[in-house]
């Protein structure tokens, strides 16, 4: 049973096939409208994921400098240390000490001319931390407790830059949001389309399928495998023109890195991403078919 | 097999295709339907394989109430009968072999036992050297024989033929009828409408005649 099942299916996705194939122009058409559709939103996403990263996570957990005084000991360190260490608040924090921190400055480039006339190490024993708290309140309030430490010269975050970035990726989410909601209501009418011209063309053959006895379920299969295989393939379309986009932009910004001695690469969508990407296309493409046979297929009743 | 209780048929427009029909066919029996064009041949056929609802009264198919059966149920009563349309209803854009494999795709039929069905089915009607070509190019007789074929290749219990010789000249029309009492002698229930008086001149099945949407004995 499970085996002539499977079987149906697959010649209905055959069949599915075929039909794409006997209308090239049409199907290419219609799958690069919506390529083109879903990749709008999806690139403004790829790229504000890009500036989350560039900006070193910055917006997500907010990264504190604690700058020990230049006499600090080695006591001292340890028992900041400790101290972190107990804080529940902190995700993580990574222990930066002068030495460590000249040889960083001296590997940057643009600094080797002043680092190489540096008589003695101006640079003081840090921590880096990351904390939980990440609303401008709390983590004013932190500073504060912070520096209340013996031994801390300087707390230094920029609690302002957090919010600003915050704020503009925020906004950045709500128009990828709007984007999104929009050319899916679009793609779904695209296929609401052509599926009622299919319907149309197919009258006969609907008609005579009801006529011997076939199931609402039969008939719809084929127009919902077509619906789904195209979102599929208009999904697929909007990955490639992002990859297409991301490997120009790259090759853009390569000369302005260099000139900034920066090392920025625009990413990919991750593979959970994309996945869910080409799923999304295809449930909208399925949708807008199955609307389309629902409010259509019931007009055509044999007489 | 077959029964009409009270059964009406009233068009919106006021018209009245059926009268207050009582009908009875057993199981395995032949049954003419006669009738001038008009009379409510058609419309009675439909109303048996729930193509359209009678106005009133009870039609049974096999002890099912087919007013009672669910939207859902239809197409599954439907597969219990072979219907020969009048206008043929063949699909033109599929060949021979294609048109007649349509009801054993819709019901679910694994491909190799459809094969051999739809193979025996072109076999029966004379047609198994033509599976590969187009409907368009077919005789009016080999149309007919095409639709006999796709009307009994999945073996229906009740097989429905309105105006199965139309257009065709005695000798066709004689190899049909010859078709049609070859599966009632395998037990197939078979109703058939037709006007065409010359084929009910040597039967000994029962004949019906219809006027003015009235069963006359």
């Amino acid at each position: 049973m499970i085996r002539v099942w499977l079987m149906q299916h697959g010649i209905v996705f055959f069949y599915t096939f075929k039909r794409l194939a006997s209308t090239p122009v049409t199907a290419l058409l219609s799958i690069t409208v919506m390529g083109i559709a879903l990749s709008l939103p999806t690139g403004v996403y790829v790229l504000m994921e890009n500036l989350q990263s560039i900006s070193g996570q910055a917006a997500g957990s907010p990264q504190i400098s604690l700058f020990l005084k230049q006499d600090a000991q080695k006591e001292d360190i340890d028992k900041i240390q400790q101290r972190l260490q107990e804080d529940s608040q902190i995700v993580n924090y990574r222990f930066v000490s002068k030495d460590s921190a000249l040889t960083q400055l001296q590997q940057s480039s643009g600094f080797t001319d002043i680092t190489a006339n540096l008589t003695y190490n101006p640079l003081p024993d840090a921590f880096v931390v990351h904390t939980r708290e990440n609303t401008s309140d709390s983590l004013e309030q932190w500073k504060l407790t912070l520096q209340s430490w013996p031994e801390i010269a300087h707390v230094q975050f920029d609690s302002a830059w957090v919010d600003r970035l915050n704020a503009l990726l925020k906004l950045g989410r709500s128009v990828v949001l709007m984007l999104a909601t929009l050319l899916s209501i679009a793609i779904v009418a695209i296929m609401f389309n052509t599926i009622r011209l299919q319907i149309l063309t197919k009258r006969d053959e609907i008609e005579i399928s009801k006529l011997i006895g076939a199931t609402d379920s039969f008939i719809q299969r084929p127009f919902l495998y077509f619906g789904a295989i195209q979102g599929l393939s208009g999904g697929i379309t909007a990955w490639l023109i992002i990859t297409w986009g991301i490997a120009v932009l790259n090759d853009e910004l390569m000369p302005l890195a260099q000139l900034y001695d920066l090392d920025i690469q625009l990413q990919h969508l991750s593979l959970q991403d994309s996945i869910s990407l080409l799923l999304f296309s295809a449930w909208l493409g399925w949708l807008g078919a199955r609307i389309s046979v629902a409010s259509h297929l019931w007009q055509i009743e044999p007489e | 097999m077959i029964a009409l209780k009270n059964v009406s048929k009233r068009y919106p427009d006021g018209y009245i295709a059926l009268n207050n029909i009582e009908l009875a066919v057993e199981s395995g029996e032949m049954v003419f339907l006669t009738g001038h064009s008009g009379a409510g041949k058609s419309t009675l056929l439909k109303l048996i394989a729930a193509i359209e609802c009678p106005t009133s009264g009870v039609i049974t198919i096999s002890g099912q109430n087919i007013a009672q059966l669910k939207p859902a149920a239809i197409p599954y009563l439907r597969r219990k009968i072979g219907f020969i349309f009048q206008d043929h209803k063949l699909l033109f854009d599929r060949n021979v072999f294609e048109n007649v494999l349509l009801p054993l795709q819709i019901s679910d039929f694994d491909s190799n036992t459809a094969m051999s069905r739809v193979r025996a089915a072109l076999d029966k009607v004379g047609l198994l050297k033509k599976e590969k070509v187009m409907p368009i190019t077919l005789s009016g007789g080999e149309r007919q024989r095409l639709c006999i074929a796709r009307a009994v290749v999945h073996r229906p219990a009740i097989l429905i033929a309105d105006e199965p010789t139309g257009n065709l000249d005695a000798e066709y029309a004689r190899d049909i009828m010859t078709m049609f009492k070859s599966f009632n002698q395998v037990g197939v229930t078979v109703l058939i409408a037709t006007h065409d008086a010359s084929l009910l001149e040597d039967t000994q099945h029962r004949i019906l005649s219809l006027k003015q949407g009235k069963l006359a004995a």
